[in-house]
């Protein structure tokens, strides 16, 4: 009942919110070289624009490098020397827009964005000053060159892969044992419920160990996606995700009686969030805030940012920690609440 | 001490109540038999007594343990036969025996004793998957799990439905051998003439114990005048006899019908008569010794 129409209004929420390809509050760093009154100008008519957010301005390149590992801008607009001068007499000028490239439609996004307010500006001045001129913007897409987007799909695909598999198939087969009666004698025996719950979840860990090493032999080998970081660190990251995955499963099947339900119940309540709202296909930057919220709960979505992080932009331990203390705490939180769930009676 | 003492227990689901108020005592080494349709209450009774299930009111206790605060001492001693079958389809015999033996953290080997005369007919099945087997097989296997950690109580909930007259049988005499061990027995069916092989049996319907006596006491209690008629139109007979005035109730077992006679004045000659009148042939009317199922369909008025 709770899935026949809960299910339109969850959709229609979601899709309507957090499917849009729109991208707002951007955050803009400027490396402003020349800082004369073009580029003063085009700043502003940036800021003026409702899609940008935040402005912020930095002076070196290693300062650009800085705000991306720390993500704290999305775009960074680097002029060239003497932007004015060039402009007064050369008529063209190149501005270096450098994106994140682990999302590439986030990337193009941007890009138009910009581009579009540009040539505005470029219209603007022609009118005023009665000259054309030429404002070169030049793409430089940071950690993925060529934009391919199994960049930004394979840390999204292993999210859901093994969100789906360790939650559905430990859930499946514990409701399988009520189903079968099995769980029955089981609990008429002096076992401790913990061990039914470990011997349920080691086969299961182990299985999902196989299904990342298909996945990351399959990105790497197949897709060419490069494995930057530490292939130890990302496989540490995993196996905790697995482990959230694992509990989720408990969970499901501590509440659940049938394997249909159990299927549906991991299908549906599992796999929608974690494709709308982790990131993986729909920027979450751009979805309304109450959304942006309610991703924070969804364990693929710091999941896949550990991926991109470690295995895309090749950054070390520093950089996911955070995301790390996250997945700890909901392993944690959702093992402790399944074991504490898990029945020793029937009822 | 009893093996098992249940004082007034009572079970809801819901507006449905299982178990109304049931009390019992099973001794040690007795083979206690619950008998009743399905629906009236056994599972749950079962699964109250094994510590699946806590009841509503009342207590209970099996070995002196209580089923609710001593739950984890009780499912060390106690061996658990479900009713649907229950063990590892996908295992094969072997392998299902093994497991249930390291679950109560013993080994075949150790209580082979036990299981032998239950388990030699399978072992040339050893290596054949569990859900594979014959429902007598199934039901072979089940009882050896239950028995592999040599448990002092037996609870059997309908060990025999669905499973062959031979099979039947042989599982009774099974039961008979483990009640000379000093094993206690407690097992349900819905068959009344399995009845008779109990020590003493407890008769249950919608919940309620309609009396707790040895088979031969539930029959010498029978009071009725019972007859068996028998003709060659049987369909119209039992509706015939069932609105004959001195007759009170009127039931099919086999190719025969009981009824119970209430007139003191009707005899068998005489009721022979009427049939005959009636347009019946081949009519035969003979007093009878009352079964445990005459006696249930009494009780269940």
């Amino acid at each position: 009942m709770l899935i026949l129409f809960g299910m339109p209004i969850v959709q229609i929420i979601l899709f309507g919110f957090a499917v849009t390809t729109e991208v707002q509050n951007i955050r803009l760093a400027v490396l402003d070289s020349s800082n004369d009154q073009a580029t003063t100008e085009i700043v502003h008519e940036l800021k003026a624009n409702p899609y940008f957010g935040s402005v912020m301005y930095v002076h070196t390149t290693e300062e650009i490098n800085k705000t991306f590992l720390e993500n704290k801008a999305d775009i960074v607009l680097t002029f060239e020397e003497n932007f004015q001068q060039n402009l007064l007499h050369t008529g063209s000028a190149s501005i270096q827009l450098l994106v994140d490239g682990t999302d590439p439609n986030m990337c193009k996004i941007l890009v138009g964005y910009v581009t579009n307010i540009l040539a505005v500006y470029q219209q603007k001045y022609a009118t005023s000053e009665n000259t054309t001129i030429q404002i070169n913007p030049h793409v430089k897409m940071l950690y993925n060159p060529q934009t391919k987007s199994a960049y930004n799909f394979v840390p999204g695909v292993m999210g859901l892969i093994l969100m789906l598999i360790c939650a559905m198939m430990t859930s499946i087969s514990i409701v399988r044992e009520k189903e079968t009666g099995t769980m029955e004698v089981l609990l008429v025996s002096p076992i401790k419920p913990l061990y039914i719950v470990f011997a349920k979840m080691v086969p299961y860990f182990v299985l999902s160990c196989v299904n990342l090493a298909t996945i990351l032999l399959l990105s790497v080998y197949v897709l060419g996606v490069p494995m930057s970081g530490n292939l130890g660190l990302l496989v540490a990251i995993s196996m905790l995700f697995i482990l959230v995955a694992l509990s989720i499963g408990l969970l499901i099947s501590t509440v659940v009686d049938t394997q249909v339900a159990a299927m549906l119940v991991s299908g549906m309540i599992l796999m929608m969030p974690v494709i709308l709202l982790s990131g993986m296909i729909y920027t979450i930057e751009s979805m309304p805030v109450p959304l942006q919220y309610a991703s924070h709960i969804i364990p693929a979505k710091w999941y896949i940012l550990c991926v991109k992080k470690v295995m895309i932009e090749g950054l070390g331990i520093h950089a996911v920690y955070h995301e790390v203390i996250i997945l700890f705490i909901m392993a944690f939180v959702l093992l402790t609440i399944s074991i504490k769930l898990f029945k020793d009676r029937l009822q | 001490m009893d093996a098992i003492s249940v004082n007034k227990i009572s079970k809801s689901y819901g507006t449905v109540r299982a178990l109304q108020e049931v009390s019992f005592e099973v001794q040690k080494g007795e083979l206690f038999g619950i008998i009743g349709p399905d629906g009236a209450g056994k599972t749950t009774l079962f699964r109250i007594l094994t510590t699946l299930m806590l009841p509503d009111l009342g207590t209970a206790t099996v070995n002196g343990l209580d089923v609710v605060t001593d739950y984890k001492e009780i499912r060390r001693q106690v061996g658990y036969m479900p009713g649907r079958f229950s063990l590892y389809q996908d295992m094969t015999v072997e392998e299902n025996l093994t497991f249930f033996a390291t679950l109560f953290g013993t080994t075949v080997r150790e209580n082979y004793d036990l299981v032998k005369d239950i388990y030699q007919p399978l072992e040339k099945f050893k290596t054949r998957r569990a859900g594979k087997l014959s429902g007598g097989m199934k039901q072979k296997l089940a009882l050896s799990c239950a028995l592999i950690h040599k448990p002092s109580v037996l609870f059997l909930d309908e060990p025999t439905t669905g499973v062959d007259p031979v099979s039947r049988r042989d599982f009774w005499e099974m039961l008979q051998r483990l009640k000379k061990q000093g094993i206690t027995i407690v097992v349900s069916t819905p068959y009344m003439d399995e009845a008779v092989l109990c020590d003493r049996i407890a008769l249950i319907r919608e919940g309620q114990f309609m009396g707790i006596e040895t088979p031969q006491e539930i029959v010498n209690s029978y009071q009725e005048r019972l007859w068996a008629v028998h003709s060659n139109k049987m369909s119209s007979l039992l509706a015939e006899l069932r609105t004959f005035k001195g007759i009170q109730s009127c039931f099919s077992f086999g190719d025969v019908l009981h009824v119970t006679v209430i007139d003191d004045q009707l005899s068998p000659a005489s009721l022979k008569c009427f049939l005959v009148k009636e347009g019946h042939a081949d009519v035969e009317v003979y007093p009878i010794q009352a079964t445990i199922e005459d006696c249930y369909m009494l009780l269940a008025k």
